[in-house]
């Protein structure tokens, strides 16, 4: 049955026209413009001051609203706004067309000061269905009240069932309490270009950038940079359709709100976590990224493909996680220090190589992007389900350093102390992100390059006669590797037990001695690190102690929640393993610990779970084992970066 | 590198280097009678006659009897993991062209575990030697069937004899894009043994050497009917093939005369079964290396760290008002 149409009121008559000069002409005419502006005027449209707003762009895979909200959040940034931006993403590809499971698109936060996570719920979405539209409603993305912009071309669909259910669940939103306009934005976008699916994006920029109060020629400036490989036809027509998504909320639309900004005093870059990884490798002076496909970790290395070898460099794709661990395990030995980025399930193969590197004391940088896991878990969905894995994954006793980037800043600068430490040391040094920062957006001081971040020419002088490739220091367990090339410095590196003179030895003292040695070098590198500063107050109630991607959102919930009077603070950590001294101090300082982690934990609530079988968070275990502090955790694993708000309704469930 | 050049100088004419000057103080672990004895010698006599030095030198190996060569030099020796020799190969010498690299793997090493890490080294052609020891057998875990066990041997894995067919390290290798070098050996001919070692290691690309090799241990009589019937063993002679000693001539009079650029006849060759094809099957100069491939055209200078790394923040960044004028035409 075909549901009654409704009056539109916001809708313009349909004016089917093919996109020509007479369309461009509708738009640029200014006495059109003025006519527009002057209806939008005459309906007293104010513009709403508030301190931050989220806006959630929703599409089909393929339509574009990830380039939507990334433009978006560019334009924004340009202005001087604090912005994040968080993808969303589905699995597949090319997932079925107006699907709940295939919503793709980005979420925009948008405020006057400098943010460092994607805030809680939505409180403006644009939808170019109502079924990806309810994706996130499901999800309770949506605040109570958010104002809906849905494309309302679905309500005429030849299909009675799509009409119908359009119909019902545009009717249930505005039920909800949910702000909904209907927008024919294929009606206005099809006049410039015939496949909608291409251009709609950019109209509902336009659309945005009116209602955000932003400047069209700074969306002009984005939209000709992000067209820039395409030809001038593309660039045109994109033009046209952002120009008329503006104009058409100008005239059409009570929405407008302004956000302060002020532009900033440093230069700041804008660029995801990913592309400040890839950075990160240039500027750290390694020369060879071997590695494999795997999501989310894939991205840096498409970006390091693209730049790596204007400075000589290469991104070696192996055939395998295996081969690329090896390959970068090769390349170290003979040269500098190599790199290889995976996700969960690449490091996982690459195990038995880090072991190897570990043995053999061959310096090795090992990025891992995590994902939700185990086995395939979520590919595209973040969780910091790594840790242990990280620390204390391959076999035997295999010592490796562990840090992780909190902020998308320190995706750039990690790599280069990690390039640092693995060559001083000789070891292994791993380094998480995760799906979160990955894909989030927000503009950072623009690093000033400086040469003491490059690794040194590799050695190839003479070795003193007698010398040994495992002269280990009886204090630090240092030892200068041997690079081949080097006269005198010939012997056979080995993962088996070996002794000073990498000669295979199984006898007892030796073993013992090669572990301990392996071991020392953390214990020395341990002691050049400080203790992280406390964020809040130097003790109190509750001490809330992270890592990793969740750095923003914590604080941000420890403010609010000092802001409502609580004796809350927060440490986070960046290095894992080995951990700084005074930790243990800072613990004592609070009445209460408990960690925040995107990752499993047993909660208590249920009948079978008790302190005796309680598997805890990642980090929660690590701090337990060597502080002997009874440490609680709180966790989360739903795929998303956690928000400040649920922080703060479990640290309230925690105190009360 | 840091010594004066006329000391460097000195050093090379004074340096001859022997035989000796490539065997490491520990002496070879084998068991008696084991042919990868016979293949250390001959890969000793190469980096002699060629004079590679040691410091230059590096052989790659996995896990297993063959794998433990690179101990048994003097050189810079790289025993590592199970089956990844050839990836570990590749990255030393992605950046590395002045090092000569070898690498040393076995049946299990390299058509087991290392399959996938096989076929693509073949496919990278990358400048490198590689002496794949076919003793048709796991040795140092105690006699399991490998891939290349015949069909139906009794080992402690296949109580009741193996089921398969054997893989063909010969066919398998011609069969894969860009193959370039491709030769059989046998231990128990060792002037032949040189002779396929040292064409390998003047072929630039990668040259895969299939040796078979005796284990008296597991395995004693494998080889027995060809080491004693020495018309079984069809040698492989050309303009550009072995050079063979009138000796070796009168002793295998099988021989065929195989033109090394015929993929096809190489391919035939490689199906033997009854016979044993001893020899250079394949070979073709102008497959490129992917170290070539890769060779960056651009230096790796700070200098141009800095350009680039300029270049791309300056596509990303926003400046401050004042600094405006800065930023590049979007």
């Amino acid at each position: 049955m075909k549901p009654q149409i409704r009056a539109e009121t916001e809708q313009q008559p349909t004016r089917k026209r093919s996109p020509g000069k007479a369309a461009k002409k509708a738009v640029r005419d200014p006495k059109s413009t003025n006519k527009k502006k002057a209806a939008a005027a005459s309906r007293g449209r104010l513009a709403q001051a508030v301190s931050e707003h989220i806006v959630e762009i929703l599409s089909d895979s393929g339509e574009g609203a990830q380039r939507c909200g990334q433009s978006l959040a560019a334009v924004a940034a340009r202005t001087g706004l604090g912005i994040w931006t968080v993808e969303i993403i589905p699995a597949e590809i090319q997932p079925p067309a107006r699907s709940i499971a295939g919503a793709s698109g980005n979420r925009v936060r948008l405020a006057s000061r400098r943010i460092m996570n994607g805030g809680d719920e939505a409180d403006l979405v644009v939808a170019f269905n109502e079924q990806v539209l309810l994706n996130r409603v499901r999800d309770n993305e949506l605040k109570p009240g958010c104002v809906i912009l849905l494309e309302s071309k679905w309500r005429h669909d030849p299909d009675p069932e799509i009409a119908a259910s359009y119909a019902q669940i545009a009717e249930e939103l505005t039920a909800s309490g949910y702000r909904l306009h209907e927008i024919p934005m294929e009606d206005e976008c099809v006049r410039f270009v015939p496949d909608t699916r291409r251009g709609k994006n950019m109209f509902v920029l336009g659309m945005l950038c009116n209602i955000y109060s932003l400047e069209l020629g700074l969306a002009q400036a984005q939209v000709r940079f992000a067209f820039r490989k395409k030809d001038e036809k593309v660039i045109d027509v994109n033009l046209e359709l952002l120009e008329a998504g503006y104009q058409w909320a100008e005239a059409k639309l009570d929405l407008k709100f302004t956000i302060a900004s002020s532009r900033p005093r440093e230069p700041q870059v804008v660029v995801n976590g990913n592309t400040a990884l890839a950075l990160g490798v240039v500027a750290s002076g390694m020369e060879v990224c071997a590695m494999y496909p795997i999501t989310p970790a894939t991205s840096a290395s498409h970006y390091l493909s693209d730049i790596f070898e204007k400075v000589g460099c290469v991104v070696h794709q192996a055939e395998d996680e295996i081969a690329a661990c090896a390959f970068a395990i090769g390349a170290s030995y003979a040269g500098k220090c190599a790199v290889t980025i995976t996700s969960g399930p690449g490091l996982s193969l690459k195990q038995e190589g880090i072991g190897l590197a570990v043995m053999a004391e061959i310096p090795l940088v090992v990025v891992d992007v995590q994902r939700g896991g185990p086995s395939t878990g979520q590919p595209t969905k973040a969780e910091q389900g790594d840790l242990l894995t990280a620390i204390f994954g391959s076999h035997g006793d295999a010592p490796k350093i562990v840090l992780a980037a909190a902020t998308l800043e320190d995706c750039f600068y990690s790599v280069i102390t990690a390039r640092k430490i693995a060559e001083t040391f000789n070891m292994v040094v791993m380094v998480l992100t995760d799906a979160s920062l990955a894909t989030a957006q927000q503009p950072f001081p623009r690093p000033r390059f400086r040469e003491d971040w490059l690794a040194p020419p590799i050695d190839q002088s003479a070795v003193p006669e007698g010398a040994k490739p495992y002269d280990w220091d009886p204090r630090t367990g240092m030892a200068q590797r041997f690079i081949p090339g080097q006269p005198n410095g010939m012997h056979c590196l080995t993962g088996l037990a070996h002794d000073r003179s990498s000669r295979v030895a199984y006898d007892p003292e030796i073993n013992e001695e090669g572990l301990r040695n392996r071991s020392l070098k953390l214990a020395a590198f341990q002691r050049t690190l400080k203790t992280p500063p406390v964020y809040g107050g130097d003790d109190g109630d509750l001490l809330l102690v992270g890592w990793g991607s969740t750095k923003g959102a914590i604080e941000e919930a420890v403010e609010r929640l000092r802001a409502d009077g609580k004796a809350v603070s927060s440490l986070h950590l960046k290095f894992l393993q080995p951990m700084a001294s005074g930790i243990k101090d800072v613990l004592h300082r609070f009445g209460k610990v408990m960690t925040i982690e995107n990752n499993w934990s047993d909660s208590l609530d249920g009948d079978l779970i008790d302190e005796h079988n309680r598997r805890y968070s990642s980090l929660a275990w690590l701090l337990r084992a060597r502080y002997l502090i009874d440490i609680d955790c709180w966790s989360e694993t739903r795929g998303q970066p956690i928000k400040p708000g649920t922080i703060v309704e479990a640290v309230q469930k925690k105190l009360n | 590198m840091h010594a004066p050049r006329t000391e460097c100088l000195l050093n090379l004419i004074d340096q001859e280097y022997a035989i000796r000057d490539y065997q490491s103080d520990i002496p070879p672990r084998w068991c008696t009678g084991c042919g990868d004895n016979g293949i250390l010698t001959a890969v000793q006599r190469l980096c002699r006659d060629e004079q590679l030095p040691p410091e230059k030198t590096v052989f790659v190996s996995g896990i297993g009897c063959s794998s433990r060569l690179p101990h048994y030099m003097n050189a810079y020796g790289f025993h590592g993991l199970h089956g990844r020799a050839f990836p570990v190969a590749e990255g030393i010498k992605l950046r590395r062209p002045d090092l000569h690299v070898f690498v040393t793997t076995g049946d299990g090493d390299c058509c087991s575990i290392g399959a996938a890490h096989w076929l693509h080294a073949i496919r990278y052609n990358m400048n490198m030697t590689v002496l794949m020891h076919d003793n048709q057998i796991y040795g140092l875990t105690k006699m399991q069937a490998s891939p290349t066990s015949p069909r139906g041997l009794k080992s402690n894995t296949t109580p009741r004899g193996t089921y398969l067919d054997p893989l063909n390290p010969l066919t398998v290798t011609l069969g894969v894009s860009n193959v370039s070098f491709v030769a059989q050996a046998a231990d128990w001919i060792p002037e032949v043994l040189y002779d396929i070692v040292s064409k390998a290691y003047r072929h630039k690309g990668f040259s895969f050497v299939r040796v078979l090799q005796r284990c008296p241990e597991f395995l004693p009589h494998r080889f027995d009917p060809w080491v004693k019937d020495p018309s079984s063993t069809r040698l492989l002679v050309h303009q550009q093939g072995l050079a063979l000693s009138a000796e070796t001539s009168r002793t295998y009079r099988n021989q065929e005369i195989h033109d090394p650029g015929n993929l096809d006849r190489a391919r035939e060759i490689a199906s033997l079964t009854e016979e044993i094809p001893i020899g250079i099957l394949y070979r073709n100069s102008d497959v490129p290396c992917y170290e070539d491939l890769r060779e960056g055209e651009r230096p790796n200078t700070p200098g141009l760290i800095r350009t680039v790394l300029d270049e791309e923040f300056d596509k990303v960044t926003i400046w401050p008002e004042e600094q405006q004028n800065q930023a590049p035409a979007a």
